[in-house]
Formats: structure tokens, sequence, C-alpha cells
């Protein structure tokens, strides 16, 4: 009897460790969302209830007209000549919500279109032409390198991503603007669009509205203020809604899509399937966009995610910060506590 | 020994929920523990599989209800009575709630609900205090449904190896 007791313990012991091996209990190098996570920290420490990258922006309403020239590519019903409304976000690539807009080279947009069929297209962008390495292990490695004590680790770090080379000689070239109006939004990844006949294309997007770049010092971009692409938006909404067209580019066979370190020739074909148009304006604490996951894999039937490794690992863990960021609500009050006299 | 048996529709029932709902437990910590494809592909299988576990639920619960259950031998203590009757219905109430809540954490996120291609209403207003409530539950009541099956389990495994008193046979 004692045996068939110990045997049935066994039994127990066993299943558990299964689940808590799928887990990773047992294999603490796994990269999991969490442990990618621990890579976002604020230098201020960490800002509950706040996205734990981006952690800085502001929500817009807006909509977007689609001309159907997208739908020789794609039969998502965002393509489909008409007005969508959107809800998107413009923000800074740094995980400080007090980032100042002056010294964050990365900027981004968030959007996330509805149609009617309550089918949503999100996206999340950034200025970057392309991105800093290939993998996300090797995005991992990157930003644990600010905080590594080897003296040689950026060193190691390049000679093992070759890619992060080009990438920093297109980083050094960058032009800093004025306005969160005079970027290039890019999806950086590359996504499958699937047409009516059921063919499939590889495809990249950017948005990018009329304005031409005018470009500004490090100097000249302090003198601004931290806060000078935000107050800048909100007083040219004030006067007109801003106008951001939306470029889809079609990969040539062969173009790589599995690494978003890797760009398209320029020659490539490029559609316009529509405009942006951003209206209105609101303060992310209470805004529209707050409670946004903008989740580059929710996607409408028609667009779906390619042999690029990014837009899962990016779903994970964006999944990770809003579920932390979700339970920290109290810490990111709706209504900002009035001030003192 | 003539061992009252469940009906043969509660006998499938039961051991095609215990497949699924194992399969789910692991599949949901696996999806929620890596960032790669595998995390898509792992989370296209959880929500149509909770569908299915809640229509095999309700299902299953009306059948219980009409048809019953064999009674439990006479000579099992009353601590063990009680443990086989309150964990069942605690397996039952977390068997209805985990879906439930996964539909409701999806709903309160304000992510368009799509199961296996089909695209399901949602069952809560957006609101991300509400994302963040469910979301945590989603996870604690899931460690506590795997206690439970865990526990299930080996009592099972007590009643056919030490007992020998056509517990287990009822449902074999």
């Amino acid at each position: 009897m004692a045996r068939r007791l110990l045997f049935i313990a066994l039994v127990v012991l066993v299943v558990a460790g299964l689940l808590a091996y799928t887990g990773g209990l047992f294999t603490p190098d796994r990269l999991t969302p969490q442990l990618f996570l621990t890579r976002f920290g604020p230098p201020g420490g960490l800002a509950p209830g706040h996205r734990r990258n981006h952690a800085k922006g502001i929500c817009f309403k807006g909509d977007f007209e689609a001309n159907g020239a997208g739908t020789a590519l794609s039969r998502a019903a965002v393509f489909a000549s008409g007005h969508y409304p959107v809800v998107g976000r413009f923000n800074l690539g740094d995980p400080d919500p007090k980032a100042s807009d002056a010294t964050t080279g990365v900027r981004g947009l968030g959007i996330r279109i509805t149609t009617p069929d309550g089918r949503q297209w999100r996206s999340a962008m950034i200025n970057a032409p392309q991105f800093p390495v290939a993998t996300p292990q090797a995005f991992f490695e990157l930003l644990g390198l600010s905080t590594s004590t080897d003296p040689q680790a950026m060193a190691h770090f390049a000679a093992a991503h070759p890619e992060f080379a080009a990438f920093g000689a297109i980083a050094a070239q960058a032009k800093h603007t004025a306005s969160f109006t005079q970027e290039q939004y890019n999806s950086i990844d590359a996504f499958i669009f699937t047409d009516g006949s059921g063919q499939q294309h590889a495809v990249r997007w950017s948005v990018q509205s009329a304005d031409p770049p005018e470009t500004k010092t490090p100097d000249e971009l302090k003198a601004m203020g931290p806060d000078f692409l935000f107050a800048e938006l909100r007083k040219r909404l004030a006067v007109a809604p801003l106008r951001f067209p939306l470029n889809v580019t079609v990969a040539a066979p062969g173009d790589p899509t599995a690494d978003p370190s890797k760009a398209w020739p320029a020659d490539r074909q490029h559609v316009e399937v529509g405009v942006i148009t951003v209206q209105e304006i609101e303060d992310e604490a209470d805004g529209p966009c707050r409670d946004i996951n903008y989740d580059p894999t929710v996607l409408p039937d028609g667009i779906s995610v390619s042999d690029d490794p990014f837009p899962a690992a990016r779903s994970a863990v964006y999944a990770k910060s809003f579920d932390r960021r979700t339970a920290e609500e109290a810490d990111y009050p709706h209504t900002p506590a009035p001030v003192s006299p | 020994m003539s061992v009252q048996k469940f009906s043969l529709l509660q006998r499938v029932l039961h051991w095609t929920m215990a497949a699924a709902i194992f399969l789910m437990l692991f599949i949901g910590i696996g999806m929620v523990s890596t960032i790669t494809p595998a995390h898509l592909t792992l989370l296209s299988i959880h929500k149509p599989l909770g569908i299915a576990i809640l229509i095999l639920v309700i299902v299953r619960l009306i059948v219980r209800l009409t048809r019953g259950a064999p009674p439990l031998p006479s000579d099992l203590p009353p601590l063990m009575k009680f443990a086989a009757h309150a964990s069942h219905w605690a397996l039952y109430a977390l068997m209805f709630a985990m879906p439930l809540i996964g539909w409701g954490m999806l709903s309160a996120a304000g992510d368009p609900v799509v199961v296996a291609g089909i695209h399901l209403p949602s069952i809560l207003p957006m609101d991300g205090a509400m994302h963040g409530v469910l979301r945590q539950a989603h996870t604690w009541l899931a460690l506590v449904l795997f206690a439970l099956v865990l526990a299930h389990l080996a009592a099972a495994l007590f009643h056919a190896l030490v007992r020998g008193d056509g517990v287990f046979e009822s449902m074999a």
C-alpha cells in the first residue's frame, strides 16, 4: 500500500513538474515576456500604470479614408473605399513617461483602425527606416548592453551582429525634426496581404505627412524644451486636422521578409491605400488610446503575420506590459490630482 | 463487484473534457512563457479550445443534473465524501469561469474576439482596470484549477489502486 501511495504521489509530482517546465520554471534563460520586460527600466525606476516602453504619448481620434487601391493587394475590409475610425497615439521610444522630446531619437505612432464588422487593424510604427537587429534575441542582448559591466560588450555585440553597424550608419545620419508630422513612421516588420483571389503579397507599410522635414541640431532641440513635440501637435490640431497618407510597399520575390534589419530596395512598388486624418488630440491619462495595446498581431482577415519573428515577440511582450499596467490603474490616475495652490 | 457506471455520454464528456482541460492548462502557461512564433500558434488554439470547453461544460452540467451520478461507496469516510462533492462543484465552477473570464478579459481589452475565424461578440465594455482584474484572475484561477485537477487525479488513483471501491471504474 505504501508503494501505491508513493506511485500516486510520483504521478502528481511529474504532472506538476511538466507544467512548471512548460512555464519556464526550470529554464531561467528562456526568453520569456517577463525576462524581456526586465530590460525596459527607466532610470528613475518603473512607472507603474504606464506602458513599459514608448511610455510617453498622446492620444488622438481620427479617420482613415481608404481610396480602394489596397483592395488589389488585400481583401481586408479596411481597404474598401470609405471612412473608418482611428484611435492613435504619438509617442516617444523610451520607457520613461517623462522622457524629454529633445533627447529621445525614436518617435512612434500607434494606430487602431476599426471597420464596421468590428475587425481591427493595429499597428505600432517607428520613425527608423529599419530595425537595428535581425532577431528578438539580439534585441534583448542589445537592450542589456547599457547596463553591461564588460567594456568589450559593445564590440562583441557589433561583431556578432553585423546588421547593427549598418543601422548605426543610418542612425548617425538621421535628421532630428521639429514635429511629429515631419517623420515617416514605418511598420518595420513585414506582413502578408491576401487578396480576393487568395494570392499573397509580402508588404511593409509607412505613414508620412506631406510636411517637409525641418532638421534641428541637438542644441536647437534642447532649447525647445522637453515637451515641444507634444505642444506643437496641440497647437497644430487647434487650427486644422493633420493628414498622413498610408503607403504600402510590396516586396519583390526574394526580398527578405524574416529580417526587419534589412531594408527593401527603394524601387519597390508603393501603393498609397488611403489617408489617416488626425482630428482630435487628448491627453493619454483619460484618453481613448490609454487602454489600447497596439499589438501588431491584431489584424483583420486579409492581413497576417509573415515569417518575421518580431510581431509574435512584440505581441507576447506587449501583452505582458498591458497585463501589468492595467492591473496598476490606480498608479496612473485618469484625472491628474489637483495642483495645490 | 458490480459497478454502477456513469452513462456512456457522461463518460465520453468527462474524458473529452479531461484531455481538453489538460491541454488547455499546458497551452496557456506555455503561450505566456515564450516570445517565439509559438506564442501566436498556441494562442490561436487556446481561444477556440476555451470556447469548446465552455460549450461542453454547459452540455455536461445539463446531463449531470438530469442523469445524476452513481452514489459514492457507503463506507467512504464523511470527510472524503465532503471533499469529493466540494471538489467536483469547484471543478464545475472553474470550467465555467475560466472560459468566461478569458472571453471577458479580451472584451475588456477592446480586442476583437476572433475564435477560429469566427468573430464573437464582446461580453464586456472596454475597460482597462477591468482587464487588469480579469487577467490576474485568469492566471490565479488557472493555477487553482490545475491544483484541483491534480487532486482529482490523485483521488481517482487512490480509489483505483488503494481502496478498490469501484469509484474509478464508474467513470472508466
